[in-house]
This record gives C-alpha cells, structure tokens and sequence, in this order.
C-alpha cells in the first residue's frame, strides 16, 4: 500500500506542501522510542528514508543485481543502466555540465580524502598552503592536515566571529601566492552558518586557487548549482538526503578530473594493465576502483527523485519556519543559550544551558523520545573557539513540524526541572 | 522511579553540583588526565600515596553530570584503601557498569551508579574517573 502511493506521488508533482502528506512517506516516523512518538532532530548527522527509497534499494537486490559495466549479460546490462542513470540523476540535481563530473564514493569524508590524496599529489609543494575555515568538520581538516605533513605544506585557517559567522577580509587577507588550494563547507554541521561560498569561490579564482566545497549539510536545505558556484569540487553524502549509507559524491570539473592522477588502483578503473604500463579509464570510472556501491547508487538517485517529486521551494520554507519557531521558543528559555547566531543560517540549531551538559540533555530527551545529538559534533577546533565544551544540537528536515519543536521544548523544561 | 530518575537521583545531582574532594594536589605523585573525545568531558586525578595507600585524592574536570558525579563519588570511595585494593574496587565497578557480575554492585554511594547500566550510550561518562585512576595506578 505504502509502496502505491508512493509511486502515485511520483508520477504528480504535489503542487502544495502537505507535511503530514510528506511524514507518510517515512516508515519510521510511525515508530514509538521509549513508548512516545519518536521526535526525529538529529537530520544533521543522518535523515530518515523515504519508502521511495527504501523500495528501489530492495527492487535493485530483487530484480537487477549484477555486477556493472563488465558483463555482458541482460542484469549486467539493467544494472549498468541504472546505475548510470543514477549518476545523470546527480548530474542534474548538481546542474553538472556532464554526467562524467561525478563520481560516485562513500561519502563525503571519501570524497575530500581522494582530492586530498590527488591533488596534493599532483599540485602540492613544501611551503605551499591550503586554506580551512575554523567551522570546518573533523573530515574537512584531518586530511588535508595528513597532506600537509607529508608535503610540508601548512594549513591557514578562516577565522569567525562570535555570531559563527566567517571573517571574509581575514580570509582575503590569508589568500596569497603560495596559496594551492581554498577547502571550507557550504553549512557548518555544528552552527548551521550558510557560508558565502559565492564570494568565497569569487575571491580564490580571482588569484587562479581552486575551490573544494564540503556540501554535507547543503544539499538537502539549499539549491546547489556548481555551474554557476563556478567552484572545482563539491561533495556530499548521500545517507544526510534521504538516500542510504555508503554512498557519496564528487563532483570535479571535468578539467580538474583530468588532471588528477588516481585515487584508488584496482578494476574498473583501468582501461589496459600490463607489467609495463598501466592506462586509466575515462572519467568517472578512472575514480571508481573496485565494483561499486551499486545498490547505494540507485538508492541515491531515488532518493534524488523523490526529493524533486517534492515542491522545494515550499519544502525549504517550510524547514526554515521550522528552525525560526524552535529559535523563537528556545530563546525564551532561561539559561539556554543558542550558539551559532549568523544572520544565514539552515536546519541547525546548537544550544547549551546552564548548569546542565549536553549529554544529559541528550539522555533525558531520548527518555521523551526525540532525538537529537549532543557533543563536540567533530568539530573541536570551532568548540574550542567559541568555548563551549559539548551542544547540543536539534537539526530538521522536511518531515519535522510545530508539535516536534513543541515537544522539544516542553522535555527542555523537564531537563531543567530534573536539574533544578 | 523510572530509570532517568534513577539516573539523575538526588545523590547523583548533589555530587554534580557540589564535587567533593575538588581541588588540585600540589603535593600528587601521582596524577593522570583522561578526556572523553566524544562529548569533550575531562578529568585530572590527583592522588598522594604514602606506605601503599591513598593518603590523599582530589580531581578536577569538567563535564556531564554523570562523569563528574561519578568522580567526586570515586574520590571518596578511595580514601585510604591500599593500591591494590582501589583498583579491586576499579574492576568491580567497571564489572558492573559493563553488566558482567550482578553480584558486583558496589556498596556505598557508588551504588547510585547502578542506573548508567540502564544507559549504554552513558557507561564511557561513569568510567571516565576511573579511567583515570587505572592510568594512575599503572605510572
């Protein structure tokens, strides 16, 4: 029955923006944690599944399995289809110029890996530097800070001010000749700071440095268009949009992919192999060693569609309502502070309260089933700078309505009650 | 009482919010800081040993409720036991906390404890002291 109607719902775009309608479409959102209503605003760190979804990855294992683009048999054939038809999927959400501009990964902490292991090998030197921003995730920094010490190069970090947000003329001031590469996300996953990675973007090719975007928290709350970003690489997740774990994405201009020298070695993405001399395949596949995550693939791409079967505008609307009502309520909160105040920001809200840490809000919470994350949310430097410890933090999706941030609020007050 | 209130009962929050035996040792031989990565929780143990025994122990540290409870209940438990005897008690409490040994409920304050069993994502929180005392024992 749920598999019918999500179907229908594909077939006609719904012209208005039901949340109870959309919530439907996610079996789990019917489940009870602790015997209450689960209250699910921990979207951040994963989103719930939307039936869609979950249908095309058992429909894959049911009827297509196969290994792609080297057999020669019908499921081979069917496999290989739809998994490139996953990839113009991407290619369209991204508005990439060409399908072969993506390539497929585990995630985005893979993605900023290969470009840190490619183009570092291929365009990094002893005194040349790259440059992060003090909000980065733990995955934007480690692995350009593991190039760095291989190569001698040195990291410069885009400091903020109080509000979360980055000090762009610090940022002019750190671009200069030896700068190699510009690495910084488009929403921070711990504040929920909108970035101007326009500007950001702007400024870097201005002095010809490419620009490598962390689109992990963006995707699902913002339109992205790398054409008109301009930018060199964007990455993201695929299990943060409603698609399955496992899965992720690179985008790379075509130019750049060229360029680069391989990430991984292994089939598929060779094109002949001998003791003397190995060719690579043509892009993407040069990128994608081994078989892939075929399946995580598919389920991305309709995971992509069912998004835009979706009125986005409204959707995204409706999600900013959703963090402009928890921000009103929470802020009347005695002793809660929000942390993480830009004047741009989406889906996150970070709060701490006095006297009480995080985990324990988090534990209590989860007592009245919502969940929400609590912690350092791997970002330790961006904590240290604004000095707090740990957060907590509750972050939306599409399917979170009123009586959610409602609820959040009310088991707020019982946190401080317990704490008196 | 439900497991939360369990959790949080008044002994729980007392230590919270009135550690004891919070200060720093000038006069440690031994110290050992322990950092829980994942919610940033810290503690640095002090202890003074003379003839085998913990003569004198203080911590400092912040973090949950939990964690610094769980020290501040520590630091009282081992006052003047014999080294080997605090990390008897160590292993008896990690036991319980871990759910290996029933029979290892800790007798005292330590027992309001008990309740993080009922808490997976918390057992790291409560262990965090004594962590620091293992890391203390071993220098």
């Amino acid at each position: 029955m749920i598999r019918s109607a999500t179907q229908t719902a594909l077939k006609q775009p719904r012209s208005a923006f039901d949340v109870e309608e959309i919530r439907k479409d996610f079996p789990i959102l019917t489940r009870l944690v602790h015997g209450r209503p689960l209250v699910y605003l921990d979207n951040a760190a994963t989103s719930q599944k939307p039936q869609a979804m979950i249908d095309a990855l058992t429909q894959y294992y049911q009827t297509e399995n196969a290994s792609v683009h080297r057999s020669l048999h019908a499921l081979s054939e069917q496999a290989t289809q739809a998994y490139e038809a996953s990839r113009a999927t991407v290619k369209r959400f991204l508005n990439a110029r060409a399908a072969r501009e993506i390539v497929f990964v585990r995630g985005t902490t893979e993605a900023i890996n290969l470009v840190a292991h490619s183009f570092g090998r291929a365009h990094l030197n002893a005194g040349d530097e790259i440059i992060l921003s003090v909000m980065e995730h733990h995955s934007n920094i480690v692995p350009w800070q593991l190039l760095c010490e291989e190569k001698q190069a040195r990291l410069r970090v885009i400091p903020i001010n109080d509000r979360g947000e980055l000090l762009m003329d610090e940022y002019e001031r750190l671009l200069n000749e030896r700068t190699r590469l510009v690495a910084v996300n488009h929403v921070s996953n711990a504040l929920g700071t909108i970035n101007p990675i326009e500007s950001i973007i702007e400024l870097a090719h201005a002095r010809g440095v490419p620009v490598f975007i962390d689109g992990a928290q963006a995707v699902a709350h913002l339109p992205v268009d790398v054409q008109a970003l301009d930018c060199d690489f964007y990455a993201f997740s695929g299990h943060k949009l409603y698609g399955p774990t496992g899965i992720g994405v690179l985008y790379g201009k075509a130019e750049w992919l060229e360029r680069l020298p391989p990430y991984q070695g292994g089939g598929e993405m060779i094109q002949s192999v001998s003791f003397a001399k190995t060719t690579y395949n043509a892009l993407p596949h040069k990128f994608e060693a081994g078989t892939p995550n075929i399946a995580g693939a598919i389920g991305l791409g309709a995971a992509l569609d069912y998004l835009e079967s979706l009125p986005l505008v409204s959707l995204r609307a409706h999600e900013n309502a959703m963090l402009d009502y928890a921000t009103e309520l929470l802020s009347e909160i005695d002793g809660l502070r929000i942390v993480g105040q830009a004047a741009h920001k989406c889906a996150v809200l970070s709060f701490v309260l006095e006297g009480v840490h995080a985990h324990d809000i988090g534990t209590i919470l989860d007592e009245q089933g919502i969940a929400i994350r609590a912690g350092n949310h791997c970002a330790q430097p961006l904590m240290e700078r604004l000095g707090v410890s740990a957060t907590a933090r509750a972050s939306f999706a599409i399917y979170n309505q009123k009586d959610e941030v409602e609820a959040l609020v009310c088991a707020l007050q019982r946190v401080k009650e317990m704490f008196g | 009482m439900t497991d939360l209130q369990q959790l949080y009962q008044q002994i729980i929050l007392d230590h919270y919010r009135h550690p004891r035996n919070y200060f720093s040792l000038d006069a440690a031989d031994r110290t050992a800081e322990v950092y829980n990565p994942l919610c940033g929780d810290q503690i640095t143990l002090y202890i003074r040993v003379q003839d085998q025994r913990i003569h004198e122990i203080g911590f400092q540290g912040s973090g949950c409720a939990i964690s610094q409870a769980s020290a501040s209940l520590m630091s009282i438990s081992l006052r003047e036991k014999t080294l080997a005897e605090a990390e008897a008690l160590a292993d008896q409490f990690c036991k319980m906390l871990n759910g290996e040994n029933e029979m290892a409920i800790p007798i005292g304050e330590l027992a309001a404890l008990c309740a993080v069993r009922k808490f997976p994502a918390r057992i790291k929180c409560a262990a965090l002291p004594w962590r620091a005392l293992y890391k203390s024992l071993a220098a």
